[in-house]
């Protein structure tokens, strides 16, 4: 799998209101090492979802720069077409398509793939999220947990250069919630997926991210190792082993 | 629904005689054609039916693509991308829905004669002298009807269309562009399929209205299943004959009936989710110029162009002095009168039938009984020579009976036309019910448990409480009706009294004579009262889904 670095500079991102731009995120950086799993944490409107928004390519950058390995993605003057960067993203509301059943979602960025070879893929990413037996049922059939997780696959399926998730848990439950973070953070360490995860739950950073960030006033205040955290938090009573498909199938998340 | 007092037996009667009679004259085309005078049926099946319904087939199957192809594609524009003009053209590409389609086919008749003033600036532009040495194909043709009906019925599309792209939520199409679909990806991949619902609803009421359709149709020469109809009866005095081909006719509008209901039971499905609708796109340079030329198109061909000509002609009648003759103002008076009636008779049935369904889906075995209901808006689908059709066997009986009973010299409901504000009433009938039961729906069912505490009857809780707090939605509904009874073609043409005129019949004969001289401004007349409901739809339609968005 090639997941590449991230790197941030000088970000200033606007909307556009009928008084003139106003600013939500100005003098942002960051840099992402490749195959590891970032957090930005911040109260609601503090500009996060709008710096990943940008990463995604669905808002203009007024100044800075995004660099994926050695691909500008987004500059003042550049702009490269959501559909090319290679970027993943998952919803806060799965955004799964309705008209889709979950193979089909799941299939959906495979379409440049030859049939068997995309066949494959959907059967070995729908496995990895321990969904196997739901690629027949619709959106609307799935409980939350297994929406969440065929989002996660579908966003996987493609094997982007980087993973965005925007509030991936915020939907779930608090038991469903914890268990999905650390089987997430599994999948994604499997997969040596670069990823950036935002979210203002400071145990779901703790869980998940290798470097976690807090937000404020669109600027980035602390940028630091999370290992040491979620050491602590991983304490031996609930120690896990490495990814276990089989934990998928748990019915507390159904 | 709970806790609604039902109503008494008179009301649950009255909805149900009124269900009825809706049915009536669609059963009595059953009973004339099962009854089957097989000689009649031969003679149909051999000469008239194979042409006039592969005629309708390809009439219906043109239309739809062509309302299809304007209704989606500027409906998409308006919604995804932002250009000069989006503001205007927004409401604009509604305004079709203000010419009738006989009205549409007479304009353009005359403005694209050979030597008519497009042909006319054409060959000038060729440098052509005469109309001899070059001309444009001629519109009397199934193409050309094609054309003329779909420029006028795409809104019906563009409107369902507009409202669920405006209502898709933002992040399905976003989600498609991070797994690697372009902007042309997403719309045909997602937006597109999401929207297929909207698109066979706003497809089946363009082609029952298609079907309806008679003036366009005989105007341009194309022999449809409604023209056969009306010539069947007119001209050959074949009622039996006409009662089947309507017959023939009535199995397409269960076909598009069953479409429409199709597609409104899964609209649910993918406008279900409120999110962040999608922010169009501001287009710059000549991109954003070429979004304004294609959207303003079908605009000016179903609209400016027509009304443009209307008003032209209308003018220069005037200024020549002439005037607006005595004959035109009794139609305009048969036309108020005829408006008038229908609308008292629809609004009252609509009340009796939006009343008793609304207390009936509280009582016990409410689903026969909201059935009624139903079935009392199905002549909306029925097309006006079918119903004119259906209603002149009873009511001919009727009248026959009476006229010789009571040595009568001329028909008693016939005569007074009756029969016909009865149609009309059928048709129309929808736009009461549904307008009034959505009113009622929004009364609370608190006010109506403390009227009825204070001693109140049901009736008079309808009087006192219901009716003054859905006065605006009586109102909304009354003036839909009025409109459209205004604008009614096939059914007056049929069941009209001898002698009387509306300006729908009066343009219809003088197109039908090939004179031009008032049908202007009978047709002016129609287009500016069709403008009004055009202008509410406009009102309710566009600013409720951004307003919905906070």
């Amino acid at each position: 799998m090639t997941t590449a670095s991230l790197a941030i500079e000088g970000l200033r991102l606007a909307y556009d209101t009928p008084r003139g731009p106003h600013t939500v995120v100005d003098g942002f950086a960051l840099a992402l090492a490749r195959g590891d799993i970032g957090c930005l944490l911040g109260p609601s409107g503090c500009g996060k979802t709008t710096v990943l928004r940008a990463i995604a390519g669905f808002e203009p950058v007024r100044a800075g720069s995004i660099r994926l390995a050695d691909t500008l993605l987004s500059s003042p003057t550049t702009h490269l077409a959501p559909e090319r960067r290679r970027v993943g993203m998952m919803f806060q509301e799965y955004a799964l398509f309705p008209h889709l059943s979950a193979h089909d979602n799941v299939g959906f960025g495979l379409t440049r793939l030859p049939r068997h070879v995309r066949e494959a893929r959907v059967v070995e990413m729908l496995m990895l999220v321990g969904l196997a037996d739901a690629g027949a049922r619709f959106p609307h059939q799935l409980s939350g947990g297994q929406q969440q997780r065929i989002a996660l696959a579908r966003a996987l399926a493609p094997a982007p250069d980087l993973l965005l998730l925007d509030e991936p848990f915020s939907n779930l439950d608090g038991a469903t919630r914890e268990r999905l973070t650390r089987d997430v953070r599994d999948i994604l360490k499997q997969a040596g997926q670069t990823a950036l995860l935002v979210t203002h739950h400071d145990t779901e950073a703790r869980v998940m991210a290798d470097w976690t960030g807090r937000m404020h006033n669109g600027r980035l205040t602390a940028w630091e190792a999370a290992a040491q955290n979620r050491a602590l938090a991983d304490n031996p009573r609930h120690a896990i082993p490495p990814h276990d498909a089989s934990r998928w199938q748990s019915p507390a998340l159904d | 629904m709970r806790g609604l007092q039902p109503v008494g037996p008179l009301w649950r009667a009255a909805a149900w005689l009124i269900a009825l009679g809706v049915l009536a004259p669609v059963l009595t085309l059953l009973w004339l054609a099962l009854r089957g005078d097989t000689a009649h049926w031969a003679h149909l099946a051999e000469y008239v039916l194979p042409h006039a319904a592969l005629q309708t087939a390809l009439l219906l199957a043109g239309v739809g693509a062509v309302v299809l192809f304007i209704g989606t594609g500027c409906a998409w524009l308006v919604s995804a991308c932002d250009f000069p003009g989006r503001g205007v053209l927004h409401w604009a590409l509604l305004l079709p829905l203000a010419m009738p389609t006989y009205i549409v086919a007479f304009a353009y008749l005359d403005l694209l004669h050979p030597i008519g003033p497009v042909q006319g600036a054409v060959r000038w532009l060729l440098g052509y002298d005469s109309p001899r040495d070059f001309r444009l194909p001629d519109l009397r043709s199934l193409p050309g009807a094609i054309f003329v009906l779909g420029f006028v019925l795409y809104p019906y599309v563009y409107m369902t269309a507009r409202a669920m792209f405006m209502t898709q939520p933002a992040h399905l199409l976003e989600a498609a562009r991070t797994l690697g679909a372009s902007r042309s990806g997403a719309f045909f991949r997602v937006a597109l399929p999401l929207a297929r619902p909207a698109l066979a609803v706003g497809l089946s009421l363009a082609l029952l209205e298609t079907l309806n359709d008679i003036g366009a149709s005989e105007f341009l020469g194309v022999n449809t299943l409604t023209v056969a109809v009306y010539t069947t009866w007119i001209t050959r005095s074949d009622l039996a004959g006409a009662a089947q081909i309507a017959c023939a006719m009535l199995l397409a509008v269960v076909l598009l009936v069953m479409l429409e209901r199709h597609g409104r039971r899964h609209q649910r499905f993918a406008s279900g989710q409120r999110m962040r609708p999608m922010q169009p796109r501001r287009l710059r340079g000549a991109a954003a110029w070429a979004a304004t030329a294609t959207a303003s198109a079908p605009v000016l061909i179903g609209f400016g162009a027509p009304a443009a000509y209307l008003v032209w002609e209308t003018i220069k009648r005037l200024r020549l002095g002439q005037g607006v003759s005595p004959a035109l103002l009794a139609s305009l008076g048969n036309t108020l009168a005829l408006a008038a009636g229908v609308t008292c008779a629809a609004m009252a049935a609509g009340l009796v039938v939006a009343w008793a369904a609304r207390a009936m889906r509280a009582g016990e075995g409410a689903r026969p009984n909201a059935a009624a209901a139903r079935l009392a808006t199905l002549g909306y689908a029925v097309p006006g020579t079918v119903l004119a059709i259906g209603l002149l066997t009873p009511a001919l009986a009727f009248d026959n009976a009476v006229a010789d009973a009571l040595s009568l010299r001329h028909l008693p409901l016939m005569g007074a036309g009756v029969v016909l504000v009865v149609a009309c009433s059928i048709r129309f009938l929808a736009m009461p019910v549904g307008g009034i039961e959505a009113g009622l729906a929004r009364v609370p069912p608190a006010l109506e448990q403390a009227a009825r505490l204070l001693g109140e009857t049901a009736s008079g809780t309808l009087r006192r409480v219901h009716l003054p707090l859905i006065a605006p939605a009586l109102a909304t509904s009354a003036l839909l009706v009025f409109v459209d009874a205004m604008k009614e073609l096939p059914a007056t043409l049929l069941l009209r009294p001898a002698n009387f005129d509306t300006l729908a019949t009066w343009l219809y004969a003088e197109a039908a004579r090939g004179t031009y001289e008032e049908g202007a401004i009978a047709a002016l007349a129609i287009v500016l009262a069709g403008l009004v409901p055009v202008a509410l739809l406009a009102r309710t339609q566009l600013h409720s889904p951004p307003e919905n968005r906070a």
